[in-house]
Parts: C-alpha cells; sequence; structure tokens
C-alpha cells in the first residue's frame, strides 16, 4: 500500500517543467518582438504572404474584435483607423492581441490544472456527504490529487495579478474614468464586482476557504486511520457538507471572476454550473487515469474492476451533463439571438469553428459512444484512452473560454500554450504523486472501507 | 422432448435457494424454471441464463428514433416549406438545427423507451389477458419453487433436492396448456 514517487516519474515531471519553461519564455520573447516600431510591416508582410482573401479577413476580425473583445465605447464611428499614437485602430489591436497570447495560454495550462484538482475535492466532498460505500479505496488518490488545490490557486491568482489588463480589459487604465479614451460605461457600471482589489480578497477567500477544507479533511481521514471511533469520520462528514455549500456559492462566483470576466460585456446565468460540470468531468477522469495507472504498479490490490466501472459510469455521466449544460447556454443565446449577448458566441465560430465544434466531438460524441457499453467501462486501456480525449477536449473548453477574449483570431495551438500545458502538468504531477506518497494509499480507518473493498457491480 | 413429469421443490429463503441451485446445477441437472417473489441478486449467473440483450435492442430503437426526428424536421421544415419563422435560417438543416435538438433528444429518448418496453412484453409473453403461469400462489409471497424436469430419475432427483434444503417437495403432472 506504499507508495512513493518514483526517479523517474520525478525526473518526467521536472523535464516537463523545464520543456514548458522553455515554451513560455520563448512565447513571451517572441511576442514582445512585435512593438509599435514594427507592428505595420509585421502586418503588411502577414497580409502580403496570405494574398488578399486573408487581408480581407484580417479586417473582418478587427471589427469583430471592436464589437465585444474590448469595448463597445468603439462604435462605427472610430472606425475610420484614425491616426491613434502614430498606429491605426486595426494596428493597435493586433498588437494588443499578438502581446496578449502567452499571458493568455499561460492562464488557460494553469486553469486546467488547478480546475482538475478542484474539482476533485467537490467529488471528495460529495462522496463523505453522501456516505457513499464503493468510493472510500479511492479516498487516498483522491487526496493526493486535491494537494494541487491550493500551488494552483495562487498559481492561477499569481498570472491574473501580472497579466493584468492583458487577460481582463476591465482592469485597462482609465475604463471607469468618465472623459478617458478608454472610459466604457458598461464596464464602469460593473466596476462594484469587477474591481482589482475586490477580484484578489474574493480570490483568496475562495482558495482559502477551499484549502481549509482540503486541510482538515485530510487530517482526519489520516487521523481516522489509527483511531479506535469514528468520531474523525464524522468530524469529516460534517465539514463536507458544510464545505460543499461553500462551494457551490464560490465556484460560481470564481467562475463569473475568473473566467466569465474576461468578457466583461457578456454574462450568463447557468456560466458557473457549466464550469463546474467541465472542471467535474476532468476531475473524475484524472481519478480514474491515476487510479489505473497505480493500480498497473500493484499498488491498489483493493480496487476492483467495479470501482473503475463506477468511475467510468461517472465520466459518462458528467460527459453528457456538461454538453446539456453546453447545449442549453449556447440553444438559449443562439435561438433568441439578442445582438448584446450573441457577439461571445459569433466570436467563438467566426474564428474557433473547429476548436469549438471540436471539443463537442471530444467531449461529448466520443465519451458517448466509447463509454455506453458496460463491458468497456471495466477495460481499463479503454477507459484511458477516453480519458486522454476527454482531458484534451477540457483542455479546449477553457481554451474557448479564455482566447476568443484576449488573442481572437490569433490564436494557435503552439510554443506557448504546449509550454504552459507542459510547465503545469509537470507541477501538477510531481505535487500530485509526491501527495500519494506521504500516507498509505489504503485509508483503513474508514467505516465503509470494508464495504468499499468488496464492493461489486 | 419435454419431460411430462416435472419435481416442484420448494425452498423458504433466498440464501438456501441459491446454494441448491449450483448443487443441483453441479450434478448436471436442468433447471426448468425457478419462480421467486422478487429478484433474486445472482440467481441469473448461479443459473447460468445468458445475458440478456435488451440494452442493445434499446441502442438500436433510439438511433431509429433520431433518424425519424431528422427525416421527419428536415422534410417539414427545410425541405417541404421553409418558411421564414421569425428569422431562423431554413436553408439548410444544419443551419437550424439547434432548434430541432430538443425534438431529437425527446424522439430519441421515446423510441429507446417504449419499444424496449414492448420488445420485453412480447420476449417474456406478458399481455393484459394472459392465463399466469404460477404452479403455486405462494411464489408470490414467501416461498421459492425449483423445477427440475424427471428423465427415470424420480428417487435420486428427491433425495438431491431434500439435502439441499426444500421445505417441500411435489412431483407433478406438466399441464401442457398452461404456457
Amino acid at each position: 500500500m506504499e507508495y512513493k514517487i518514483s526517479n523517474r516519474l520525478r525526473m518526467g515531471a521536472i523535464i516537463m517543467m523545464v520543456l514548458g519553461l522553455i515554451g513560455v519564455v520563448y512565447g513571451f520573447i517572441d511576442s514582445h518582438s512585435v512593438t509599435e516600431a514594427n507592428i505595420s510591416e509585421i502586418l503588411a508582410s502577414e497580409h502580403h504572404d496570405h494574398g488578399d482573401a486573408h487581408a480581407t479577413d484580417m479586417h473582418t476580425s478587427g471589427h469583430t474584435n471592436e464589437e465585444h473583445g474590448e469595448t463597445v465605447a468603439h462604435t462605427d464611428e472610430h472606425h475610420n483607423d484614425e491616426a491613434h499614437g502614430g498606429l491605426t485602430h486595426h494596428e493597435e489591436h493586433a498588437l494588443h492581441q499578438i502581446h496578449n497570447r502567452p499571458y493568455a495560454a499561460l492562464y488557460v495550462g494553469a486553469f486546467f490544472f488547478f480546475m482538475i484538482a478542484l474539482g476533485v475535492l467537490a467529488f471528495y466532498a460529495i462522496q463523505y456527504a453522501a456516505q457513499a460505500g464503493w468510493s472510500p479505496v479511492l479516498f487516498r488518490v483522491m487526496e493526493g490529487i486535491t494537494s494541487y488545490v491550493l500551488p494552483g490557486g495562487l498559481i492561477v491568482l499569481a498570472i491574473a495579478f501580472a497579466a493584468d489588463s492583458h487577460l481582463f480589459v476591465w482592469l485597462k487604465e482609465g475604463v471607469t474614468e468618465v472623459g478617458h479614451e478608454n472610459y466604457d460605461k458598461l464596464v464602469a457600471g460593473k466596476s462594484g464586482w469587477l474591481n482589482k482589489t475586490g477580484f484578489f480578497i474574493r480570490g483568496l477567500i475562495f482558495l482559502g476557504g477551499w484549502s481549509l477544507y482540503r486541510h482538515f479533511s485530510r487530517k482526519f481521514s489520516i487521523a481516522q486511520d489509527s483511531a479506535s471511533d469514528n468520531r474523525n469520520f464524522k468530524k469529516n462528514f460534517r465539514i463536507s457538507a458544510a464545505f460543499l455549500v461553500f462551494y457551490i456559492y464560490t465556484e460560481s462566483m470564481m467562475a463569473w471572476d475568473w473566467v466569465m470576466s474576461v468578457d466583461p460585456h457578456w454574462f450568463s446565468t447557468l456560466f458557473g454550473w457549466y464550469v463546474f460540470a467541465s472542471m467535474f468531468v476532468s476531475g473524475i477522469t484524472v481519478i480514474a487515469m491515476i487510479t489505473i495507472y497505480l493500480k498497473s504498479k500493484g499498488l491498489l490490490e483493493f480496487v476492483n474492476d467495479s470501482h473503475i466501472h463506477d468511475l467510468a459510469k461517472f465520466m459518462f455521466g458528467i460527459s453528457i451533463f456538461w454538453t446539456y449544460l453546453w447545449f442549453s447556454q449556447f440553444m438559449l443565446i443562439w435561438y433568441s439571438n439578442i445582438p448584446e449577448e450573441v457577439t461571445y458566441f459569433v466570436t467563438r465560430i467566426e474564428h474557433y469553428k473547429l476548436p469549438f465544434f471540436g471539443m463537442l466531438a471530444m467531449n461529448f460524441v466520443f465519451p458517448l459512444l466509447l463509454l455506453m457499453n458496460s463491458d468497456y467501462k471495466r477495460i481499463n486501456w479503454f477507459v484511458i484512452m477516453t480519458g486522454i480525449v476527454i482531458l484534451c477536449g477540457h483542455y479546449l473548453d477553457v481554451f474557448n473560454w479564455i482566447m476568443p477574449a484576449t488573442v481572437v483570431g490569433r490564436w494557435f495551438i503552439g510554443m506557448p500554450e504546449i509550454g504552459a500545458i507542459l510547465l503545469f502538468g509537470g507541477l501538477f504531477l510531481l505535487i500530485v504523486f509526491t501527495a500519494l506518497g506521504k500516507a498509505s494509499l489504503f485509508a483503513k480507518g474508514n467505516p465503509f472501507m470494508k464495504e468499499s473493498e468488496h464492493f461489486h457491480y | 422432448m419435454e419431460a411430462s413429469k416435472v419435481i416442484h421443490a420448494i425452498y423458504t429463503d433466498d440464501d438456501v435457494l441459491m446454494s441448491a441451485v449450483k448443487k443441483v446445477k453441479a450434478q448436471k441437472h436442468h433447471i426448468e424454471e425457478i419462480y421467486t417473489p422478487f429478484p433474486v441478486h445472482g440467481l441469473d449467473k448461479a443459473m447460468g441464463l445468458a445475458p440478456t440483450r435488451i440494452a442493445i435492442t434499446s441502442f438500436l430503437y433510439g438511433c431509429v428514433g433520431l433518424t425519424v426526428a431528422i427525416v421527419m424536421m428536415n422534410f417539414i421544415m427545410i425541405k417541404d416549406w421553409p418558411q421564414d419563422i421569425g428569422g431562423k435560417p431554413s436553408f439548410s438543416y444544419l443551419e437550424n438545427m439547434p432548434a430541432f435538438v430538443p425534438i431529437m433528444f425527446e424522439l430519441t429518448v421515446f423510441f429507446a423507451a417504449h419499444l424496449m418496453v414492448i420488445t420485453f412484453y412480447l420476449r417474456s409473453r406478458m399481455w393484459p389477458f394472459k392465463k399466469a403461469e404460477n404452479p403455486d400462489p405462494r411464489t408470490t409471497d414467501d416461498h421459492f419453487l425449483m423445477e427440475v424436469a424427471i428423465h427415470n430419475n424420480e428417487s435420486e432427483l428427491t433425495s438431491l433436492l431434500k439435502d439441499t434444503g426444500a421445505v417441500e417437495i411435489n412431483i407433478v403432472d406438466k399441464d401442457e396448456d398452461a404456457h
């Protein structure tokens, strides 16, 4: 039952982080090589390279961007390419998008891995609160994964702090000042919620609450191993129920702050749930994948096919739940077609056709068809394969939240994006597998352990 | 050829029944039928019954439902009379698809569910005026009944079933009309 992170895994994770860091640094250097001085030439050479058709396309993208990516204050009258600090509006926007890209790529990667850990924390709390009899054998795996909540969350906040207005246009100078050239009435109206101080205070409160629960739940879980009564388990049950109430409020607010506010002109009521579904399904997928990995090392003999079957059922069910929320949000907005909210999807369909609809295939059609059969849910390599597709799909999901608001048409999954995935993926593996080695993988004190060991579906 | 005589062994406990089934199977006797008042977990496995394929039929029915929905709405809304209703694009099915998804979903579920239930009724031969095939009314309350065919081995079977904990053993002539 004892696990120690192997040197190979540790080295692999560190190599991933180093390669990732190189990619990220390259992304920053590359994007900052484009400056006010040479932007005109670069855009001109782009037009030249791609021919006339693309040149027209670039112009339209400039327009769409101005309509929703940046500020509504820029209405058509501002479009006449008036000189502005030596740059035309088109050039200015292109420059911003190019500079935003490494920040956005970093943020997407960081948020994706943080979201996995938080999703697992919610799943873990639900298992305690529901007094589930099947899952206690997986508790130590889940506790290992949730050790990334605090560092991951702090990293997301740190990137948000460093990126500032590169990610969040409502942090731009003068956005709330009447008469300033950046003044934006809509954003100014929301500044009661969307202001820098509030954002970080809220972020720290959310993160504090989640990590406190994680800390105490882990502590009681370890204490229960050597206890003679069930006092620690009962405490865990109570704090889990309380945490779930706290979580569902703060997760929703976190989704407004950390994700939805990149498009401060747009809002959606079910967005918090949608973000939740995405993190929940990625979290469950990672539980299944790490469980299968540890089991293949012979460390989890007490986990049987039925446990994998149940996890795969959750992957299947929550994938469909995610699709339900995705579609509910998309269809309601598409159907009513109200200009102020439909721009969100117009940008995505116009510039992100492949990632936007591709993720639907990866997050819905693929798990739907592969995990429907009861026998397939017990085949480990099947679960791993579907899991990889689901994780890639949900990475694209995060990509589709952040990128259209920050880089608009200038997206690509290249060095900065892959670098961020490697960097935070490596960190995630390092932290999670180090935490997995800190306690026995078998939570022997849990009163439901016997039932869980003999769980059979 | 079916045997004309069968043994009805009656049990009062599902655990005893399960172990009896295993013993009878181990002796290579064919169990004709078992009557229980409620589902006994694992009984089908112990009897060696083939797994049901009803989920597969349901999946296929669902595909039929989805096809019906798509063909129907493509004909009505796009091909037959493509009106402009509130500005919805009726130029192609794909362009207007989000509006059709609720119906596509519901018809898929409708076909999958109802046709599967009807398949179940047909395969298990159940209908409103069907004559009940119950050899002993107590099996709907608190008794379990195992039916084993007799092939000139009456005494051997009787003693085997007695050993397995049967509380009552009856030898009956099989009434073919009842089925």
